[in-house]
């Protein structure tokens, strides 16, 4: 099951290293302002094509524009 | 949306899967850095604070409320909930300082709120025509994340 993550939660995670971080909005929102070290794959174009890059055995975050 | 994709990855085999639900708000109105073309714009939430903010619980009389806004010089309370959820407002002037009535009685319902993401200056420019000199800041959700006051506003489209 997904785990939830806040901030201070995120931040941790990031110290050690080795995640993979995912912004799962729309391209254009991503090309704006993206968290550092991300990659984009928006959710409508979620499948095993393009995720195949990625290690699924690694700690991986998605996240959004919010849910402040 | 970030949600769906988590479960989504978990279904294609991920291990450990997990979902920022703060997001990329959250990040960027504690001014953690980011990468992108922009447009940056600044945002009402990098200013927002709840020092200095009186706020009340319901279930606290006027008069309690009347008495530490005259201590704390204030000319507004908040009236939260015990999730911290922004429910009302309690202004100075329409207060009967010896009343015991509950607040959620007299508050007034529904006050103005603007989300973290809230571009500052375009907020500032209806601010100041309005003389409005503090906004209330609230998750969508409606949780007080803090006031963004007109000053602080300024000095932060100044700087950008």
């Amino acid at each position: 099951m997904p785990r939830e993550i806040n901030l201070p939660g995120l931040q941790k995670l990031l110290q050690p290293g080795d995640v993979q971080l995912i912004e799962v909005l729309p391209e254009n929102e991503y090309e704006e302002e993206h968290l550092p070290g991300s990659i984009n794959i928006p959710l409508k174009s979620m499948n095993p094509s393009s995720v195949s890059s990625l290690d699924r055995s690694l700690v991986t975050v998605v996240y959004c524009w919010d849910d402040i | 949306m970030s949600p769906r994709a988590a479960w989504q990855l978990e279904t294609m085999g991920f291990t450990e899967v997990y979902d920022f639900v703060d997001g990329k708000i959250a990040w960027m109105v504690n001014g953690l850095g980011v990468e992108g073309k922009g447009p940056h714009f600044s945002m009402a939430g990098e200013v927002a604070s709840k020092e200095g903010v009186h706020a009340c619980v319901v279930g606290t009389t006027v008069q309690a409320s009347a008495r530490e806004m005259e201590a704390r010089d204030d000319s507004f309370c908040l009236v939260l909930n015990n999730e911290g959820i922004v429910l009302g407002r309690l202004r100075k002037k329409h207060l009967d300082p010896g009343s015991n009535a509950l607040v959620e009685t007299v508050m007034e319902t529904g006050p103005t709120t603007v989300r973290p993401i809230e571009p500052a200056k375009p907020l500032l420019e209806r601010m100041d025509k309005h003389n409005v000199p503090a906004m209330v800041v609230t998750t969508k959700k409606g949780k007080l994340v803090g006031v963004a006051r007109r000053k602080d506003l300024r000095g932060l489209v100044e700087e950008s």
